[in-house]
């Protein structure tokens, strides 16, 4: 730090004329609520506000009360701003943690119209409203006003910033790592870890948050005794070859077995590297060892009026000026507890500032304390600021001499006036990370901190993380640490050089969790939670209230819970606590940390899996032709199928009445090649279709097929499909487009976890195979011409046989199947020939007056036969028996999946839905899939549903509507007359049979 | 997330992974001679314990393969990784856990 007398550069009044670690030859061009303002190249946005005198930075989120930066680092919970524009905006960020850069564009939240003159500023005046748990008391009556009035009104007037509108425009990646020894915190302590774990050739990762290493070596003066040693040992990191240094990368999350989640700022600091790099990298780390070196927080303190403008942490305040060259004011008071605040006096002294320190101790200060006296520096003893003037800055403090036991004032206050006011409550260790990791932190009453306690994972805690706060003690911890992660990972370390340091001695500090008012009544407000206003009465009142478990107290005044989890406040809470209901703090417990440590972007946790690939998309080999001729699409699981192919002018009913007509009276052509394909060889295959099926396989012929239920252990109907028996020992199941995984995977489970001894290989085939599928009264006519070597007389070749056959010399397999009602054939061809086979269909299909059709089309051909789709007609509490199709569910043969509990009471009952079908009496009527139906329309609400409405389509067939339903006793009521109520108006429908065309199946067979 | 130890494969991410559940429930070799509530015992009855559970796992995103997992449910701890068939090696004893 410079001695000289300190000139402010142009424009920057705050600025000092030498030191910190900014570039005076970069200057940087910003704007703040539209101002236009200077800064370097090294600051942050704090940093550079302040060196602009710039200390309102936003409204407070009950009171709307003035606020400004507190800190210098994450713990921030005042100093936020809404940064960027348009698209890229971003809501509630630290000013003191974003970099800035040129350009930079940010604004106050939670004002209007502007942060100097605030319309709700108003709620200050109406505070006992916004009491603890105001949320539960002043907003209760009438209940319907809380959606309609209250939380509309809550949610404009209390608030952080706006959420951007647009979809992100930021690239995000994501990245995998493994090491040995994860260091988090490139503190002193974090920077021995890591350089002994590097020495001895392990794989280390050091990440810090700031761009630079160093932790708070950066907030020291540049002559700092171990400047030297910081510069060696990052020079030592960046050079060996297994260590990777993350600057701007923020250990967010420690979650089970060493996997710990960081967050990167790659090009946040620069946008313009945007261009070729992504705005933020998420590293998911596997560590087989953690250093957690992740420092401490000063804590604040409670007294009226903490919480304006230009008050502050001292060592914030020490930050500011080591650092960044930023004197934040030039009359400054100190208040603290303790001697770590002496050193921010002696540098602020050194700067040129007016400082007087008000300690709450009576005997005086340690070596730090002693110097400041001797540099001039008045001291206060035995007192406390009480209180704080200032509007939109803090103008003066009245300080009153504290009672022995500390609970109240003696003698009458005086005041002094400022510019700036620092406060230390003492120190918090960063045991967030210790915490999410499972540890148990165990309070030390005589140093009033929380330290980490024993590791639950494989992690050690250094320096003042660990409490462990003089230099030269936390390079040793940090050592420690370093060796025994290094050798627990199974490498061979030895003992670095720790710096001899002089070692300031120390006195107690003083502890104060709260700062009495003036006289009792008159405390005002102490803020504790400086994000969401909490006071220290808000807590009391807590308490007063019944809430005594620190859990709820949390919960009920919401103390912790903004977007800085309580960094500066939780400690504090629990500590009044403890003083109003005489608990020791060490009982109270702790609450929870939990992930994230700071605020993550959904972008980044969000990477690279969104748009094209937020899923995969899969397509059939004849999607392009599916494309060229217009098809609308569906998705069906990850595959894209046609759903109908409308021609010019044609809406989705025109097309499907079109494509069914065709398939009716002509040939329709399906792509079916998304059918799950499950090849299935070996010797005991019949034996495990029996278990799987509810019907009987032994007796299949080769080049037969058969259709099949399964079912789920419980008996209810899980998939369905046709498997064709093509050989001695091997066959072929199909299954529906979205359940092919899940089939195989039920497969694979029975076969390797129950039956390991029957000999079945199931292999999915789906994509090595195309399916075209041709159905309709003159599709026979087709497949003869383009079919070689299969007699296709309906004797030699009936309803469910397959064949063996080629095409242009392709072999192909040829089933006679059908799934349209109408005589049917599919076409199975190595995918590479699955567009010219569909396209050379297209061509012979001309003279048949052939339409290739879509899903929408299967679906009411198939409703129109009263074929179900599985999870469409069931939803999984469906029985063959509710679906009428006991017939497929064998007697004869042993035992199956789900066979015992079709015995089940519950499943035998006589009032079980049924499937039937529903024919409206407006036989124009559309019913609603998913419709509830009722037996009486006139009924109050809420009336008895008696079933649902699972299909619903227009028939060209009927000329009608149709609709396929599960009532209750649905079978026995056919004929009758239900309801189904909706939007518009009441349907009556007729219960009929399921299947509406060909009930004795003379198309089928033809 | 967890890091589970395929027998086949070896170290893998848990996202890699299905959990299938308690292990050792054997299919009753004649459920037709099973009570209701037998029969609802092995459908839906699952020990849950607080503590060492045995469970199975598939290899879903790799060799596809189910084995047996002995894991904490308190401390997510993985105390053994055993193949199908197999029974549960010695566990540590609960003071060592």
């Amino acid at each position: 730090m410079s001695n000289t007398p300190n000139k402010p550069a142009s424009g920057q009044p705050n600025r000092l004329a030498a030191g910190g670690r900014i570039d005076r030859n970069k200057p940087l061009q910003f704007s703040f609520n539209g101002r236009k303002l200077e800064g370097y190249q090294g600051d942050t946005l704090a940093s550079a506000l302040l060196a602009n005198d710039i200390h309102l930075i936003g409204r407070s989120f009950k009171y709307h009360r003035p606020r400004g930066i507190m800190t210098a680092g994450p713990e921030e919970p005042s100093g936020l701003v809404q940064l960027g524009e348009g698209a890229h905006t971003e809501p509630n960020i630290r000013a003191t943690q974003v970099e800035l850069y040129e350009g930079l564009s940010a604004a106050s939240q939670n004002c209007w119209p502007s942060v100097g003159f605030d319309i709700g500023e108003i709620n200050s005046l109406g505070s006992p409203l916004f009491s603890a748990g105001f949320y539960y008391k002043t907003f209760m009556w009438p209940p319907a006003f809380w959606t309609q009035v209250y939380e509309r009104i809550i949610r404009r007037a209390a608030g952080l910033g706006k959420a951007p509108v647009d979809p992100d425009p930021d690239r995000y990646e994501h990245r995998y790592a493994h090491c040995d020894v994860l260091v988090v915190g490139a503190g002193p302590a974090g920077l021995m870890a890591a350089r002994v774990a590097a020495l001895s050739g392990a794989r280390v990762i050091i990440a810090d948050e700031r761009p630079d290493l160093g932790g708070c070596l950066l907030d020291e003066p540049d002559d700092h005794p171990l400047t030297e040693w910081r510069d060696e040992a990052i020079h030592e990191l960046a050079a060996a070859s297994e260590t990777r240094l993350l600057p701007r990368t923020t250990a967010f999350g420690y979650y089970d077995h060493n996997y710990l989640g960081l967050l990167e700022r790659v090009t946040d600091h620069s946008p313009a590297g945007a261009a070729t790099q992504p705005r933020q990298r998420l590293w998911k780390v596997r560590a087989k060892q953690v250093v957690l070196a992740t420092g401490a927080i000063e804590r604040p303190l409670t007294f009226a009026g903490n919480d304006r403008p230009g008050v502050m942490l001292a060592s914030a305040a020490r930050s500011y000026l080591n650092r960044f060259g930023v004197c934040p004011g030039h009359r400054a008071v100190i208040f603290t507890t303790n001697d770590s605040a002496y050193a921010t006096a002696l540098d602020l002294n050194a700067a040129g500032a007016e400082v007087v320190v008000v300690d709450a101790r009576n005997e005086s200060g340690g070596d730090l304390a002693l110097r400041a006296s001797t540099a001039g520096i008045r001291r206060i003893a035995g007192s406390a600021v009480i209180k704080t003037k200032g509007r939109h800055r803090i103008s003066s403090v009245d300080i009153a001499k504290l009672s022995a036991s500390g609970d109240r004032v003696e003698g009458t206050a005086s005041s002094m006036d400022c510019d700036l006011l620092l406060m230390s409550g003492g120190w918090n260790p960063v045991i967030h990370l210790h915490s999410q990791s499972r540890g148990q932190p165990i309070y030390d009453a005589e140093r009033a901190i929380f330290l980490p306690g024993a590791p639950v994972q494989n992690e050690h805690s250094a320096g003042a993380a660990a409490g462990v706060f003089a230099l030269e003690d936390a390079l040793r911890s940090g050592a420690d640490a370093g060796m025994a992660a290094t050798k627990s990972a199974g490498f061979e370390t030895t003992s670095p050089i720790i710096p001899e340091l002089d070692k300031d001695t120390e006195v107690e500090p003083r502890l104060v969790w709260q700062v009495p008012g003036a006289k009792p009544g008159a405390e005002g407000k102490r803020f504790v939670d400086f994000q969401n206003d909490v006071t220290a009465s808000d807590i009391k009142l807590a308490l007063l209230e019944g809430y005594s478990s620190v859990e709820h107290v949390k919960r009920y005044t919401t103390t912790g819970m903004g977007t800085d989890q309580g960094k500066t406040s939780n400690v504090i809470a629990l500590g009044i606590v403890s003083e109003t209901t005489g608990q020791p703090i060490a009982e109270l417990g702790v609450t929870t940390f939990r992930p994230p440590y700071t605020p993550v972007p959904f972008g980044a946790l969000v990477g690279q899996n969104r748009g094209k690939l937020f899923d995969p998309v899969r397509k059939t080999p004849m999607h392009a032709w599916h494309e060229t001729w217009g098809a609308v699409f569906e998705d069906v699981g990850q595959w894209k199928r046609p759903r109908y192919f409308p021609e010019p002018g044609e809406d989705m009913a025109a097309a499907v009445d079109r494509e069914v007509r065709a398939t009716r009276n002509a040939i329709g052509m399906l792509d079916a090649s998304t059918l799950g394909k499950i090849d299935l060889k070996g010797r005991d295959v019949a034996e495990f279709l029996n278990r799987i099926y509810t019907n009987a396989w032994s007796k299949l012929a080769i080049g037969r097929c058969r259709y099949g239920l399964m079912l789920g252990e419980d008996g209810m109907v899980f998939d369905d499909g046709v498997t064709a028996r093509l050989g001695e020992n091997h066959y072929l199941m199909s299954t529906t487009s979205g359940g092919a995984a899940r089939v195989l995977a039920w497969l694979e489970e029975w076969l390797q976890t129950e039956w390991p001894d029957l000999q079945v290989y199931a292999t999915s085939v789906t994509e090595q195979w195309a399916t075209v599928s041709l159905s309709g009264p003159r599709s026979r006519d087709l497949v003869a011409e383009l079919i070689e070597g299969v007699d296709l007389d309906p004797e030699a070749f009936p309803h469910m046989s397959v064949r063996g056959a080629t095409i242009d010399g392709v072999p192909v397999r040829l089933f006679r199947i059908s799934f349209t009602g109408e005589m049917g054939y599919e076409i199975q061809i190595p995918s590479d020939y699955g567009l010219a086979l569909w396209e050379r269909c297209i061509e012979l299909g001309e003279r048949y007056d052939l339409q290739p059709f879509g899903t929408e089309a299967m679906h009411v051909l198939r409703a129109e036969k009263g074929y179900i789709i599985t999870g469409q007609d069931t939803d999984g509490t469906v029985t063959p028996e509710d679906l009428g199709m006991d017939w497929i569910v064998s007697k004869k043969k042993g035992d199956f999946i789900g066979k015992r509990s079709l015995a089940r009471a519950d499943i035998q009952r006589d009032d079980r839905k049924q499937l039937v079908g529903l024919l409206p009496k407006d036989t124009q009527a559309l019913l609603e899939e998913g419709a509830q139906i009722v037996a009486d329309p006139a009924e109050t609400i809420p009336m008895t549903m008696i079933g649902h409405v699972t299909s619903s389509y227009q028939s060209p067939e009927l000329g009608r509507t149709f609709a396929l339903a599960m009532i209750k006793r649905g079978r026995e009521q056919i004929g009758k007359t239900v309801y189904v109520p909706m939007i518009d108006r009441t349907h009556a429908v007729t219960i009929t049979e399921p299947v509406f065309i060909d009930k004795e199946g003379a198309r089928l067979h033809a | 997330m967890l890091l589970i130890t395929c027998p086949f494969c070896g170290p893998r991410e848990e996202t890699e992974f299905h959990c299938g559940g308690e292990a050792h429930i054997v299919r009753p070799p004649s459920p037709s001679a099973l009570s209701d509530d037998e029969w609802a015992d092995y459908l839906f009855n699952r020990k849950n314990p607080r503590g060492v559970h045995l469970e199975r796992w598939c290899h879903t995103a790799g060799c596809g393969r189910w084995f047996n997992v002995a894991r904490d449910t308190v401390t997510d701890r993985v105390f053994a990784v055993y193949k199908m068939g197999e029974t549960c090696p010695p566990l540590p004893a609960e003071s060592e856990r």
